[in-house]
């Protein structure tokens, strides 16, 4: 691959970086709890929470690194960590 | 400006520490400044963890130079947009140790000249990429590597500089203190800076799990215990004035303190009374200056006692 | 073409100017000072639409210079020594970092003891930095060299910062005629700067990443590169400056009498001026003396100096600045041992001669006595030390 000079790089790359594979344990959503106040999608520190079409707060596993903010922030306890499975 | 809480700039697959706070720093002060900024950042931590070469998480345009001239770096690049008539804006994100200490010739020159830049400093209180060694902005008494504990030291001898306070005193405009533990605060505060013409400085407490010792899921919640102890005040300081305080329900210092291994040696092996209030004082002083305090009406004393 | 008598520094300000630099970013330290306060007064008076950034220190000028060239504008500094010291550190990102720039060094020596005088050891120590050096040995070179050195840096085959040197006091305060170019001139030979990355929200990229192991010896080898191709560059500039204006820098050596010589003399600088006068005394005298001047140290003109050098019997050096602790026992200087490599192999005696440091005087007879020495094969010394400390 040809270098960039002056080590320059165009956003995008960073995914290729998979930080769901550290995780140890994995957040579960109860959307039905959920109230869609947001603060999940808010805090996360990856970034990986994001609304869908129906208004379900969903995290990317490939992503998210099961540090569980979310969890412990969310004000419906709507959100909780379990130990994944491998 | 309307904020765009969906605006994602900082993107997944960056290596931060899961539940960090400087990455949330990261993210929410894009969604704050949208788009059109030119980031630059200073050697530390948050650099390291988001541009490993060819993977940057920054979709916006971002420069690293070194550790200590970002906002050198900065006056440059202000002063080239200007020249070619450009509206972007510049921003500069560095830690604490490259504003407390490295920096403050650069920062200092930049905010004495005069130039339509941000600032942003995410504090997490200690040299956090080379391992945890001591800034101009730990604590008293935190534990760090070159300000270990030990049979005759406490750890950190000396209380956190007032960078804020300084940086008012240059002629910004628009100072301001904020914790991730509120992001819409945050947010609001980035906003506010980038709109106010010339030298600007937010300051956001940004905790580290990894460097203060304590589980990643906990990071607003140690946010949140600092502001309510009063060792982190958030507030802003326009033309030098204080504007505007967090208020809050004052909790005795030991509940931050003690749910952090950076203070563990003031608990074990035994309670260390006279250092917890000497960080007790400080918090007191920050209270008295602030004048932040909630004060609660005294609750009825229970019958029969 | 009009001749001006102007101060070297002056003449300096004005070649800027008709750069067109969009930020300028200087910090006075002497002898740079005229340069830059002169351009503060073009920018003060409108003949150049400049951002003149009045920083704190010279860490802070070359940064904000940094940042004005990703930011995609041309910009300008000047320094010297302890000021080029203090931009040790930027120096090397900048180069690595591919951001061209020209600066100007009013070559002076390092501290301590302090000495505002010249010689060359602050841009020689900053040999390995990246940058390419060109160093002047009259005031008309030194301006001329500014429009070369923003057409070679900002071209992409090289992308590099350029440092213009000359010598401090010497010549930046004499006065010499000059021929400036008009701006219609420089306009036609250097082109508005394109850069090939830049800082702009409409095509974000991220500038100055870290490089793992994994990367970090690629970008090493592309900005040596960059160097190797440079050589050509600026051959290729110097060639076309000639053609336009009639005077010709595609050379990277310069030979001086050396058809025959039997001993020739290498340095760079102004030193070369007194050098011809003394070669000119000595060709008259019979001697079969010539003088091979460096124009350009970074990149290092190996094959050209070889073929300059082809068919002399010995090589005297004027290193003026000295590589403290190298060569063993002897006294060397840093130019030298770039003589000596390029010549590897050939039974050719490369002798060097410390001269002139912390701006003391260099004279006719220094340098035909240095030549005497060289023939004798007594060298690689400080040359006209003080006998006490002998």
């Amino acid at each position: 691959m040809p270098l960039n000079e002056g080590c320059v790089a165009a956003p995008g790359r960073a995914r290729d970086n998979r930080t769901g594979s550290w995780r140890v344990f994995i957040p579960k959503f109860d959307h039905e709890a959920c109230s869609k106040c947001g603060m999940c999608q808010l805090i996360c520190p990856e970034g990986c929470i994001q609304e869908t079409g129906e208004n379900e707060f969903v995290p990317d596993y490939d992503y998210c690194k099961g540090c569980g903010l979310c969890a412990e922030e969310c004000p419906k306890g709507a959100i909780t960590m379990e130990q994944e499975e491998k | 400006m309307a904020i765009d809480k969906t605006c994602e700039l900082f993107d997944c697959g960056h290596r931060a520490c899961g539940g960090c706070g400087a990455s949330m720093a990261a993210r929410l002060l894009l969604k704050a400044s949208g788009p059109e900024t030119i980031v630059v950042s200073s050697t530390g931590c948050m650099e390291v963890f988001s541009t490993p070469y060819p993977e940057t998480a920054w979709k916006v345009p971002w420069i690293h130079s070194l550790f200590e001239n970002a906002s050198a770096v900065a006056s440059g690049i202000e002063s080239a947009l200007k020249q070619q008539g450009r509206s972007e804006k510049v921003v500069v994100v560095a830690g604490d140790g490259a504003t407390f200490d490295i920096g403050v010739l650069c920062i200092s020159g930049a905010f004495e000249r005069g130039h339509d830049i941000t600032y942003i400093c995410y504090d997490n209180e200690a040299y956090m990429n080379t391992g945890i060694q001591r800034s101009g902005a730990t604590p008293f008494d935190a534990s760090t590597t070159t300000s270990p504990a030990g049979r005759v030291s406490f750890g950190n001898k000396h209380p956190k500089k007032d960078m804020p306070r300084i940086l008012a005193a240059h002629g910004s405009p628009y100072v301001a203190t904020a914790s991730v533990a509120y992001p819409a605060d945050f947010m609001q505060k980035v906003e506010r800076a980038i709109s106010t013409e010339g030298p600007t400085y937010v300051q956001v407490h940004a905790p580290c799990c990894t460097g203060w010792g304590f589980d990643g899921a906990k990071t607003v919640a140690i946010g949140k215990l600092a502001i309510e102890t009063g060792l982190w005040v958030n507030y802003e300081l326009v033309d030098g004035e204080v504007a505007k305080v967090k208020k809050v329900v004052k909790k005795p210092v030991e509940e931050y303190l003690k749910e952090q291994k950076r203070f563990r040696h003031l608990f074990k092996p035994k309670l260390q009374e006279e250092e917890i209030a000497k960080i007790q004082a400080i918090a007191d002083r920050n209270f008295e200056r602030y004048g932040h305090e909630i004060r609660l009406p005294p609750k009825k004393a229970p019958e029969g006692a | 073409m009009a001749l001006e008598i102007m101060e070297g520094s002056i003449a300096i300000a004005q070649a800027v100017r008709r750069c067109r630099p969009q930020v300028v970013a200087a910090y006075p330290i002497t002898p740079q000072t005229h340069i830059v306060e002169a351009l503060a007064e073009i920018v003060a008076n409108g003949e150049l639409s400049a951002d003149y950034i009045t920083v704190e220190s010279e860490f802070s000028a070359l940064s904000a210079c940094e940042g004005a060239v990703a930011a995609g504008s041309r910009a300008y500094s000047a320094t010297t020594s302890q000021g080029l010291a203090l931009m040790f550190e930027v120096c090397f990102n900048m180069a690595g970092m591919r951001l061209p720039l020209v600066m100007t060094i009013a070559n002076r020596a390092m501290g301590a003891p302090l000495s505002i005088w010249n010689d060359q050891q602050d841009s020689i120590a900053l040999r390995d930095a990246g940058w390419l050096q060109l160093y002047a040995e009259d005031n008309q070179e030194a301006v001329d060299l500014h429009y070369i050195g923003y057409r070679v840096a900002e071209d992409h085959r090289v992308l590099l910062p350029v440092m213009v040197c000359f010598d401090g006091f010497v010549l930046s305060h004499t006065y010499e005629p000059v021929d400036m170019l008009t701006q219609e001139e420089v306009d036609a030979y250097l082109p508005p700067f394109v850069p090939k990355f830049m800082l702009d929200a409409k095509n974000p990229v991220s500038m100055g990443m870290y490089a793992t192991p994994d990367y970090y010896p690629e970008f090493r080898y592309e900005t040596d590169l960059a160097q190797k191709r440079a050589l050509e560059v600026i051959r290729e500039a110097g060639r076309e400056f000639g053609e336009q204006f009639g005077r010709d820098y595609s050379a990277l050596v310069e030979s001086y009498r050396m058809d025959d010589a039997e001993t020739a003399i290498i340095a760079m600088g102004s030193i070369c001026g007194t050098t011809k006068e003394a070669v000119d005394e000595m060709r008259d005298a019979g001697k079969r003396v010539g003088l091979v001047r460096l124009r350009t140290f970074r990149p290092f003109p190996t094959e050209d100096l070889r073929e300059a050098l082809s068919g002399v019997s010995r090589v005297a050096v004027l290193d003026r600045n000295v590589s403290l602790g190298a060569g063993g026992t002897v006294h060397r200087g840093a130019v030298v041992l770039e003589v000596k490599d390029a010549l590897y192999g050939e039974p050719i005696p490369v002798l060097d001669y410390v001269i002139g440091l912390g701006g003391r005087d260099v004279r006719i007879e220094d340098i035909k006595r240095v030549v005497e020495l060289c023939e004798a094969g007594d060298g690689d010394r400080f040359y006209g030390l003080r006998t006490e400390v002998l």
